[in-house]
């Protein structure tokens, strides 16, 4: 049967071609340790995947050039899914199945991460989720490092607030992410006593925002808070300080600058004085920052890739993960969540980061920047800032067989 | 002449291979190659779907993805409420179907043909996926399951035994009872179109006016063959979602619409094997791009796409076929044995 | 009243939108009957054309008015040697080869250019209308949208060329046997719609995010808009994008643009339903 197998694939020509080009992955000896790493090399969020996965390669060389893990070497296992969920859950199950990999880095939206969590937490391989995202997973097999909306719009919204008057009028982007944090913006604009005049919802590929400028005009908001998602949205930045709006009313993001490259597909003029919250900027002063930026540029002098919190957040899931397996002696799930849960304080790029025992989710200090001439300027910090929406939710150290998604209700 | 099914060699061929698979695998093939394998059945009867109605029906669809779709959230929601399988499977033929009435009585009745069909079934395809997107809030879920918007819904159960919820099947014979499926579609197809009403479809694919001129109801022609693929469309997409355990607005997306299509021109358009052989072939490439780090995997596909176009217009069963039937005509000949065909000679 | 001047500008802006996107893909599907699924793609590289060679230094209005046009165009006329010209009367096989080549361009920008490329920004600043303001680039827009429509149209109607256009495209036998070589004509007539398109992206580049992927969300619009309006060139386009696109703004005015896409589609598939060759397959049949 595996015969009949083979003829099918005979006969479709082009495959037969590139069967030759058969996976690349060094199925090697059994002195290294694999990890793998699932981000999106192609396809719509590449531009979010590549600099992650570079970021992942790197902290291989640099834990390899220390001496390795328990005297292996550590061996990089990379898979693009293309941005398709399909090849998401393939891959996951490949890396836990067939490559056993010691730990997976990976998983850019949620909707990719809740395709692959269960994946590994059913065939128990430890999962680092980096990226930022709106909070309420309760997996103990999942150690979540990115900001969620508790740690970084709680900041940003009272800060505004203080800054530009008590009236906000939201646009965001139509799915998940965007009502969940139009909810939350919401909910901190009214513990402040401000209003929200309106929120606005915009599928993922409306580019045209002449009507919405307009309404907002008609408005009158002391200032406007933006959770728009993608290329088609930078429109709306755009077309705003095409229409001389910039100068009138201020803007704040919770997204601009995630990826790392919106700053720069911005020119100065439209970008000046937007105001974002992260848990992680190149203008962070430390270092352990300066010494991670100079290895970054070293290793991909041309074409440097931005260094933004969610690729920040994979080099500091690798070190974690590498720390902890070193301190236990051995790459078992149990041993190394066991390590990590201890709740030590780690030395990152980013600042100081604690991952906490009820969550599994990362204590970090926290961000508010301006963006200024393309680059982010710090303008506040906020040291040890909890990840307090899913402490909400969910609590490891009672239930630790907990295995969901709680989504918070506000 | 067309020969009686029964009768047709490649027919018994490829029940036979179906069978065998099905009943052998599993045993002598790993569990980790049994899951790939059955995301190739899950898709191959979507992309049969595409083959009927296309190939034997001439309906270019630009849509498939529509039915796909909607049988996957069909299933999902009433699997998830109803706590047993039996009945969402079949909900997610029928309510499908019952669209592909709607959608081809107002396609067909409005006399809508070629190139303008192919753009009203990729708006309506577009509407169920901005419609699936927007769902995100709580506010957006019927009997109880939250539809989920763009993250979609997760979570789905295995099928499992009628009547006995908590008896889910597992890897092995979940690829056994998918196989099932497939076998049972593709026969039923194959009866089908052996059958006088898939003979009235076949012309009326090739010259709507003479079908129209013998007396046929061209229109409701449509609408039945239509909705049968809207059908099959549907039921492969709640064994995609068993399968995947979850489903998202994805499964309306272009892309999968477009998958379709490449499967059956791929394969050859008029053929059944055809587009099996195209998912499987263009399934198993995806893959393997994407743990290459050779180019980007879009370059790859892409240019091979254009390949297979431009070398293989027909499709690779057809091209496949000529060249075996010249191949062996050949041989025929350089052995000296006649070719059967009486030469004229001034003598006769 | 300054509002309802400010929402009757962004229904023509809307208007002159869907022109820009459509217009080339209307004279290659009206005049060759070619789908060619890259367009988004070939949008895709107007706008970089004119992102890139603003950050080389390059002025913004030449790189938009002249390289990118002149880039796409000349891209165009190689792909339709190489691939088009292989797939005449062969409709699906050319939308398939075209998605093919769409994830080939894809791709290769990546590759080539990858995630550290500058934007654009808006030229000109806002303009004031009673107590709002708007870009005066949506001027610009409008403006470029009827130069296009304008520019095709008279070339159609009064040069010879375009009088060698169109009767390849009525008859392509007939004009064989006249002498015309309509292989020559078809390669023209991809490659004008090339750099039309071409003009158009790199029109958007200041007012849209450029990204390898920007296409994917601009064929869709693209599509639709030159089907709805039917075979002839200039007449469906205008009736198609003036139909779906003050309809679809309206909508987003009063509800939000979620239902402003929402309508957009529905209006489409009416029209559909009613006029299934097209606005222009049985109003206006005659015209250019």
């Amino acid at each position: 049967m595996a015969i009949t197998r083979r003829h099918f694939m005979r006969t479709t020509g082009a495959a037969a071609a590139l069967s030759l080009a058969s996976p690349m992955i060094a199925r090697a000896a059994a002195d290294t340790i694999k990890v793998g790493g699932l981000h999106d090399l192609s396809g719509a969020l590449d531009l979010v995947g590549i600099p992650m996965n570079q970021v992942f390669q790197m902290a291989i060389k640099e834990i390899n050039e220390a001496g390795g893990l328990l005297g292996k070497e550590v061996e990089g296992v990379v898979y693009d899914p293309q941005s398709n969920m399909s090849l998401y859950s393939q891959y996951a199950t490949q890396m836990a199945l067939k490559d056993r990999v010691a730990v997976v880095m990976g998983g850019i939206t949620s909707a990719s991460r809740e395709t692959i969590r269960p994946i590994f937490h059913k065939f128990k391989t430890p999962y680092f989720y980096n990226t930022q995202y709106e909070g309420g997973v309760c997996d103990r097999n999942e150690i979540t490092i990115g900001t969620t909306p508790a740690q970084t719009v709680a900041r940003i919204i009272p800060y505004a607030m203080n800054l530009y008057g008590k009236k906000v009028y939201t646009v965001a982007a139509d799915y998940n992410y965007g009502h969940i944090t139009s909810a939350w913006i919401k909910r901190f604009v009214e513990e402040q006593g401000g209003e929200v005049i309106a929120t606005e919802f915009f599928p993922l590929d409306v580019a045209q925002f002449g009507s919405t400028i307009s309404k907002i005009q008609a408005a009158k908001p002391d200032f406007v808070c933006s959770a728009m998602v993608g290329s088609s949205h930078l429109g709306f930045y755009r077309q705003w300080a095409a229409a001389g709006m910039k100068e009138q009313i201020p803007m704040i993001s919770t997204v601009l600058g995630a990826g790392g490259n919106d700053q720069i597909v911005l020119t100065a003029a439209e970008g000046n004085g937007i105001l974002s919250s992260f848990g992680y900027f190149e203008a962070v002063d430390n270092p352990a920052n300066k010494a991670f930026l100079e290895r970054v540029k070293a290793e991909y002098p041309t074409n440097t890739p931005i260094m933004s919190e969610i690729s920040e957040c994979t080099y500091e899931g690798m070190m974690i993960w590498a720390d902890a397996v070193r301190e236990a002696g051995s790459t078992d799930r149990d041993a190394v969540l066991e390590v990590i849960a201890q709740g030590k304080t780690y030395d990152l790029p980013a600042g100081k980061v604690k991952i906490d025992p009820k969550t599994h989710h990362a204590i970090r200090d926290v961000y508010i920047a301006e963006l200024r001439d393309q680059t982010f300027a710090i303008r506040e910090s906020y040291p040890e800032s909890q990840p307090a929406d899913t402490q909400m939710v969910c609590d490891l150290i009672a239930d630790p067989g907990a295995n969901k998604h709680y989504e918070i209700s506000l | 002449m067309e020969r009686s099914l029964t009768r047709d060699p490649g027919f018994w061929i490829m029940v036979v291979i179906g069978l065998v698979l099905m009943i052998m695998g599993p045993i002598l093939i790993d569990m980790f190659t049994i899951m790939q394998i059955t995301q190739y059945v899950v898709l191959s009867v979507f992309a049969l779907s595409l083959a009927y109605i296309w190939g034997f029906g001439g309906i270019l669809s630009f849509g498939q993805a529509a039915f796909f779709g909607l049988g996957a959230y069909a299933f999902a929601v009433s699997s998830i409420s109803m706590g047993d399988t039996t009945l969402p499977l079949v909900l997610s033929f029928v309510i499908p179907a019952a669209f592909g009435v709607a959608l081809g009585y107002f396609m067909f009745y409005g006399k809508l043909s070629d190139v303008y069909l192919g753009v009203v079934t990729m708006v309506v395809t577009l509407i169920f996926w901005k419609l699936a997107n927007h769902t995100a809030g709580p506010e957006y879920s019927i009997a109880g399951v939250r539809l989920g918007g763009f993250n979609g819904i997760p979570s789905i159960p295995t099928i499992n035994i009628p009547g006995q919820p908590d008896a889910w099947l597992d890897p092995a014979q979940l690829f056994r009872f998918f196989m099932g499926v497939l076998i049972v579609v593709y026969v039923a197809l194959r009866i089908l179109i052996a059958s006088d009403f898939g003979r009235i479809s076949i012309g009326i694919r090739e010259n709507e006016t003479r079908a129209a001129l013998l007396g046929y109801d061209i229109r409701r022609h449509k609408v039945i063959v239509f909705a049968i693929g809207s059908g099959i469309a549907g039921l492969s997409g709640a064994m995609w979602a068993t399968y995947q355990s979850f489903i998202d607005p994805n499964a309306f997306s272009m892309e999968m619409s477009a998958k379709a299509l490449i499967w059956v021109m791929a394969g050859g358009v008029g053929t059944l094997l055809g587009p099996i052989l195209g998912v499987i072939g263009l399934q198993w490439l995806t893959l393997q791009m994407g743990m290459v780090d050779f180019l980007n995997s879009l370059v790859v596909l892409g240019a091979i796409m254009m390949v297979l176009v431009l070398a293989l217009p027909k499709g690779l069963v057809p091209t496949f076929k000529s060249l075996g039937i010249a191949a062996w005509t050949l041989w025929r000949r350089g052995r000296g044995v006649s070719s059967g065909v009486k030469k004229v000679t001034s003598d006769d | 009243m300054d509002y309802a001047i400010i929402v009757a500008l962004e229904m023509i802006r809307a208007v002159a939108w869907l022109v820009l996107l459509a217009a080339g893909l209307a004279i290659i599907f009206g005049m060759m009957r070619v789908i060619n699924f890259a367009h988004g793609e070939f949008l895709m590289l107007g706008g970089y054309t004119v992102v890139v060679s603003t950050g080389a230094g390059v002025n913004e209005w030449v790189a938009i008015l002249l390289l990118a046009p002149l880039v796409v165009g000349i891209f165009g006329v190689v792909v339709e040697r190489l691939v088009i010209r292989q797939l005449y009367g062969r409709m699906l096989d050319s939308l398939l080869a075209t998605w093919g080549l769409s994830m080939l361009m894809i791709g290769g920008v990546t590759l080539i250019f990858g995630n550290t490329v500058q934007g654009v920004a808006t030229p000109f600043g806002g303009v004031r209308i009673g107590s709002y303001q708007m870009p005066v680039y949506n001027f610009v827009l409008i403006f470029f949208a009827a130069a296009i429509l304008l520019a095709v149209w008279a070339i159609l109607k009064f040069t010879r060329a375009g009088l060698i256009a169109r009767a390849t495209m009525q008859n392509p036998n007939m004009a064989e046997t006249l002498g015309i070589r309509t292989g020559w004509v078809y390669m023209a007539t991809f490659g004008i719609g090339s750099a039309v398109t071409g003009l158009a992206g790199g029109l958007l580049a200041p007012v849209t995010g450029v990204v390898p992927a920007m296409g994917a969300s601009l064929v869709g619009q693209s599509f639709i808009t030159v089907i709805t309006g039917g075979a002839a060139v200039i007449t469906g386009t205008l009736s198609s994008a003036t139909i779906l696109g003050s309809i679809s703004q309206a909508t987003t005015f009063w509800a939000g643009p979620v239902y402003g896409d929402a309508a957009l589609l529905v209006v489409a598939l009416i029209l559909l339903r009613i006029l299934p060759q097209g606005i222009t397959g049985r109003i206006f049949k005659r015209a250019l």
